[in-house]
């Protein structure tokens, strides 16, 4: 038995025969030619019969693997059309007086040198774009048959890359899993892979080597291990834990549409955490009731200025339409302690985890509040946006950021622009005084969200990141499960709706905890929606 | 010739997709679009020009529009670039 590592793209496993993909190599050979009419006639029909067949894979690739895996070949169509790309061909067949063939070649190998040499590993993976369309170019000027793949039975298909037109090319029935001896989970085989859920490990090296071909092997995606030849003992233990996986993924997808409820009818929402909008795709994958956390760090993170009104409505306008109607949570700014941005220009403190962050920042500098909130009311007419408020500790701030609202409406009206002024408010629960004090808080919101991360910090007087302390640490600290309970008390006293966002939320153990406290909704990272779907429906409360 | 810095603030940079969609939307304005990065000029009516210019995130460029409506189409690209071309 041979291991080779990779990097493993997809968690999965497959079991079976290596098959080589060989291509055939069309040659693009350099020839003189005389007329160059005919040449730059060639190069017209050979484009127009590529764009056709692009339009074919855009097709599959549509059906196969989504929208946006799809895409890739509208961009590719693009690069056929370039104008600079066109003209450097015709330029070479015009005044080189060469074939096609090679003018193509010679185009396309300038452009892959220029890119392979960007200092940026994912946009040199860009490359293998302009690789693929040259390939097909040449194929179709020299007649060449396409390469094609035919096997009886599913195979692992080994190359040392694929282009995005033969990964979508291949029939899916027929893979077990890609090996590749090039490429990066950043390659376009790695994005199909994964959006058409078959397992690949990437970049093996040159050890994947032609001697492999026919031979059995295991692929584990999650380790990006391949395992060459390998001995009865390994095929029993890799073919056991495949097919629990299996068992187990089945049972999770056929939970897909079913409401959360508990075998004695007692109904609980589950909504998903995002950090960003693209995030809205997982969301909707696991099946997720709603987004109950919404962090809009990300646009403040990671740059030197402060983001626009406009580019922040249109990352939350992007969001609130693309979960169509269903409840988008979004938590305004939660800058401060570990996460800083400079450009804030927040003096240095002597306990960050205690100071100038979250709401504090938002009421202090109130020009990048009503920033966002402007931002927020204006997507607000386009979903079901409801908005939220970190690290509120009393009356005052609520009240305080009403008044900011109501400013910011009647600015909005005065311009003409449309919002819903129905939009829910509502705090985040995570500082113990915000859950003591919840009787108070209830009364002038229209939901609570505890976020058990830091309500937990807080109680225990424990930093989470400080690894000494783990041994004081205990997540289910009756003094933070008792807080919870109190607040949940508080929210359904004044007719209101508690859910929770931290850590916590996905901690199966706990669930029928939060159940029995009447906790209305559970937001968790979107791959643990399912999961905890299946724990709601394994619950009774009757016994 | 009017130009304008702008700064790339998709996670990725510039890479396939919103390349397409800038060199998309230059196609649309009458005059030369050209980007400027470490002293290169690239044409970003070109969706080749704008992948070749090799564009990482956090990346400053200068947009330069020249021709007719040049205001226009450097005011319009600015704001689209801003708001991370549909990414």
């Amino acid at each position: 038995m041979t291991v080779l590592n990779g990097k493993g793209v997809l968690d999965g496993i497959a079991i079976g025969k290596i098959v080589f993909y060989q291509r055939k190599g069309q040659e693009a050979v350099k020839r003189h030619v005389e007329n160059t009419e005919e040449e730059l006639r060639r190069y017209q029909d050979a484009k127009e019969q590529e764009a056709a067949d692009l339009k074919k894979l855009y097709e599959k690739a549509l059906h196969e693997a989504g929208e946006k895996s799809a895409k890739i070949f509208e961009i590719h169509q693009m690069i056929l059309e370039d104008i600079d790309f066109c003209d450097a061909i015709t330029d070479t067949i015009k005044s080189e007086r060469v074939n096609a063939e090679y003018a193509v070649k010679k185009a396309c190998d300038t452009y892959i040198q220029t890119i392979s040499a960007i200092d940026d590993p994912y946009l040199k993976e860009r490359a293998a774009d302009i690789r693929d369309i040259s390939q097909k170019l040449i194929g179709i000027l020299t007649n060449s048959e396409s390469d094609t793949f035919t096997s009886e039975e599913p195979v692992i298909i080994a190359a040392d890359d694929l282009t995005p037109s033969e990964t979508v090319q291949l029939d899916k029935s027929k893979i077990l899993a890609f090996i590749t001896i090039n490429g990066s989970v950043n390659s376009h085989t790695a994005i199909l892979a994964r959006s058409m859920n078959i397992p690949a490990v990437v970049a093996v090296g040159e050890e994947l080597g032609l001697k492999y071909n026919g031979n059995n092997a295991i692929v584990d995606g999650a380790s990006g291990r391949i395992y060459i030849a390998p001995d009865a003992e390994t095929v029993r233990l890799f073919s056991e834990r495949r097919e629990a996986k299996k068992a187990e993924q089945e049972q999770l997808h056929s939970l897909k549409g079913k409401k959360s409820v508990t075998m004695d009818g007692k109904e609980i929402n589950i909504y998903a955490n995002i950090g960003r909008p693209e995030d809205v795709e997982a969301v909707l994958r696991n099946d997720a009731e709603g987004i109950g956390l919404f962090r809009s760090e990300f646009l403040y993170l990671g740059r030197e200025t402060y983001p626009t009104e406009e580019e922040q409505f249109q990352a939350y306008r992007s969001v609130a339409e693309n979960m169509q109607g269903k409840q988008v949570i979004i938590r305004t700014l939660d800058i401060g302690a570990d996460k800083q941005a400079d450009y804030f220009e927040m003096p240095k403190e002597a306990n960050p985890a205690m100071g100038c962050r979250a709401i504090r920042i938002c009421l202090t500098r109130q020009d990048i509040f009503k920033t966002q909130l402007r931002a927020l009311y204006r997507a607000s007419a386009f979903g079901n946006i409801a908005i939220m408020f970190p690290m509120i500790i009393s009356v005052g701030e609520v009240r305080a950021i009403k008044q900011i609202i109501h400013a910011v409406q009647l600015e909005l009206s005065g311009e003409g622009a449309a919002y819903n002024p129905e939009t829910k408010l509502g705090i985040m629960v995570e500082t113990p005084a915000a859950a003591l004090i919840s009787d108070e808080l209830a009364k002038e919101v229209d939901f609570f969200s505890i976020g058990t991360n830091d309500l937990t910090q807080y109680t225990l007087a424990i930093d989470r990141q400080n690894p000494s302390l783990e041994h004081f640490y205990d997540a289910h600290h009756k003094a933070v499960l008792t807080l919870i309970r109190i607040t949940a008390e508080n929210a359904h006293k004044n007719g209101i709706f508690v859910g929770i966002c931290g850590e916590l939320g996905a901690d199966l153990s706990l669930t029928e905890t939060f159940l029995r406290m009447g906790i209305d909704e559970l937001s968790v990272s979107a791959p643990c929606v399912l999961p905890l779907r299946k724990k709601v429906m394994e619950t009774r409360m009757d016994r | 010739m009017v130009s304008q810095k702008v700064k790339i603030q998709l996670k990725y940079g510039l890479h396939a997709r919103p390349a397409g969609t800038l060199a998309k939307l230059a196609q649309q304005y009458p005059c030369d679009v050209k980007m400027q990065l470490n002293e290169k000029i690239f044409n970003i009516k070109s969706i080749m020009g704008v992948i070749s210019a090799g564009v990482k995130c956090g990346t400053e460029v200068e947009l330069i529009c020249n021709g007719t409506d040049e205001r226009k189409a450097l005011h319009e690209l600015i704001g689209a670039i801003q708001s991370g071309l549909g990414e």
